[in-house]
């Protein structure tokens, strides 16, 4: 095994006196868990919320201001008429319109049923109707707390309570969080494996290596081990970052996440120097990475659940590594899974593992 | 006595394009083989096939007694390449660079660390041995590339083009490097377009359309062809060449 820790040597040595590459490894890190969680995210707060107060009453004053202390609403513009908020509506001044009727006030006087106008924007439909149940909930609490003081019971019966479990202030950053680390890893050790033996082709070193009598393992696992070490070193940085910035640390222990990663580590790498194998070039060989890339990233829950997608969709995603990855990330750090609980996904990405670096030795060819 | 290299009917095509056109030939072991031809007469693909880097469409040979289609790994422990293109590594050092690829055949740290020191200093590139190979001259980094490629005492060199682009002063100093490896038993397989150096080897063939025109000792074939040096030679037989560059 002296081979293997000549080659070694020989990429690690490469790697650090590339004037582009390790600088590259350190920040990328960084950039993306400093930023992207904030960036990448699908809380809805501020939305923008016009009323058309056709009562101008105290009771609707009182609703106004209860609406107004929110979080989630921005309160743009109180009207008198609907056409004006709608305009609004439709240059897109406002996500959404409360319509309070004339004779608010007096029919919850009188104890009579009134009925209050939400018109939600739905192009996206998520913020929508996240939108209008977050008003409808305020109005509900509103109508309470008169039942209350008019000594009535609340009709409790309609009142349901939500219990969010494992991320429960729904922090959208939590949720995204295991994710990108997804992400980070997918670039680092699938991106930079892919050109690495591309460019010895292009360079031409490579050649000087196929005379030699090197064993396909030595070399192929010489160009693995170093993007391995990399790897580690790079979730380390990503854990410790969510640790300390956003201070989320997984439920289900370091032991599991780190676990998990080193199998998806070796799974890409694995991937990555299949597409350097089967590349003459390196602008072939990023082509084709982009394509994957689209595919990895869509395809396996990392921003939409897999769970939303058409049949057939989710079929595929069981052939894309990452989704058990991500899968299993999101279980680790927010459910507080353990390996028992993911042995299926562990599992298959084992088979994985081995089944993409096993067709990494074999698809590299000394002789043409 | 077995041959270095010995082959038979050896053939290249790539679709319907024959690269090398059924060669046979045989080197003896201790010799310097010339191997001339122009562009594209299949030189290199020759080479490449004897090397193992090249699979070949048909025939059958040996080199340094190993079979060219299913010994090619132990072929490649019995030989040293030097490829046109200077492949070494240029971001590693020099002396990297020979401890790399000595490494990879097999040799001890102790060994290579005492036979590099020699070496470098025999090359005159003991002050340069831990820079960066991309910083050196081309005339340098082909001393290197040879050393590299004999350090691991191997049976049989082969040398693309070896003295490409240089100096005739470093060409000159390339030929002393050969000879030298050549007493000391290593054989010799060398393509060259400069016909002053085919009168160096001791026997030299000449390849036109992928095939061997001509093979004899540069003497003899003067003799042939009724000429005064191997330049006239190649002129004489090269002229029937089809293949254009």
């Amino acid at each position: 095994m002296s081979v293997l820790s000549f080659l070694i040597k020989k990429e690690l040595k490469q790697f650090i006196r590339n004037p582009f590459l390790p600088r590259l490894a350190f920040v990328f890190p960084f950039v993306v868990m400093l930023l992207m969680p904030w960036v990448a995210t699908m809380d809805i707060n501020e939305v923008k919320l016009s009323i058309v107060d056709q009562d101008n009453s105290l009771s609707s004053q009182r609703l106004i201001n209860k609406i107004d202390a929110s979080d989630y609403f921005n309160l743009k513009t109180v009207y008198k008429e609907y056409e004006k908020s709608l305009s609004d509506l439709e240059n897109g001044d406002n996500d959404i319109i409360l319509e309070i009727p004339h004779n608010f006030e007096k029919d919850i006087i009188n104890g009579e049923k009134s009925s209050l106008q939400i018109s939600a924007n739905t192009v996206d439909g998520t913020k929508g109707t996240l939108a209008s149940n977050y008003l409808t909930g305020i109005i509900y609490n509103f109508a309470s707390e008169i039942m209350a003081e008019k000594g009535l019971a609340a009709d409790t019966g309609n009142l349901i309570e939500t219990n969010f479990m494992y991320n429960e202030f729904l922090n959208y950053k939590h949720f995204m969080i295991p994710a990108l680390i997804v992400v980070v890893i997918i670039m680092m050790c699938s991106f930079l494996p892919s050109i690495n033996i591309v460019s010895e082709k292009e360079i031409g070193t490579i050649e000087q290596i196929n005379v030699t009598p090197v064993s396909k393992i030595a070399f192929i696992f010489s160009k693995l081990i170093p993007y391995w070490a990399m790897g580690i070193i790079i979730l380390t940085i990503c854990f410790a970052l969510t640790a300390i910035v956003y201070s989320l640390t997984p439920a289900g222990g370091f032991f599991n996440v780190y676990l998990i990663s080193i199998i998806f580590i070796i799974t890409m790498s694995g991937f990555g120097l299949v597409i350097s194998n089967y590349s003459s070039t390196m602008q072939q060989a990023m082509f084709i990475m982009y394509f994957f890339m689209m595919i990895f990233m869509l395809m396996s829950g990392i921003f939409t659940p897999v769970s939303s997608m058409p049949d057939w969709a989710q079929w595929l995603s069981y052939l894309s590594p990452p989704r058990y990855f991500a899968e299993s990330m999101r279980s680790v750090y927010l459910k507080g899974s353990s390996i028992v609980d993911l042995r299926n996904s562990i599992g298959l990405l084992t088979l994985y593992a081995v089944f993409l670096n096993g067709w990494a030795v074999i698809s590299y060819k000394k002789r043409m | 006595m077995e041959n270095a290299i010995h082959v038979e009917n050896l053939t290249k095509s790539f679709g319907s394009f024959k690269a090398v056109d059924s060669i046979s030939f045989e080197v003896e072991k201790g010799e310097i083989f010339g191997f001339l031809g122009a562009n594209g007469a299949g030189k290199t693909t020759a080479m490449r096939m004897l090397c193992g880097l090249s699979i070949p469409t048909s025939g059958k040979g040996t080199v340094a007694g190993f079979d060219i289609f299913s010994e090619s790994e132990k072929i490649k422990q019995s030989i040293g390449y030097m490829s046109q293109k200077f492949s070494l590594y240029e971001d590693l050092t020099v002396s990297e660079n020979l401890t790399l690829f000595a490494g990879i055949y097999g040799m001890k740290r102790a060994v290579i660390k005492e036979k590099s020191g020699i070496i470098l200093k025999e090359l005159d590139l003991w002050r340069e041995k831990d820079s960066l190979v991309k910083s050196l001259p081309t005339g340098w980094k082909q001393k290197l590339s040879f050393s590299a490629a004999i350090f691991h005492n191997p049976k049989i060199v082969f040398l693309d083009e070896p003295t490409g682009g240089v100096d005739p002063m470093a060409r000159r100093q390339f030929w002393e490097m050969i000879y030298k490896a050549s007493e000391n038993g290593i054989t010799v397989f060398v393509t060259t377009h400069y016909l002053d150096e085919s009168e160096y080897c001791n026997r030299v063939s000449i390849m036109v359309d992928g095939r061997i025109e001509a093979l004899d000792t540069p003497k003899k074939l003067k003799e042939k062809y009724n000429a005064d040096s191997m330049d006239t030679v190649f002129q004489k037989i090269a002229v029937k060449a089809q293949r254009g560059e």
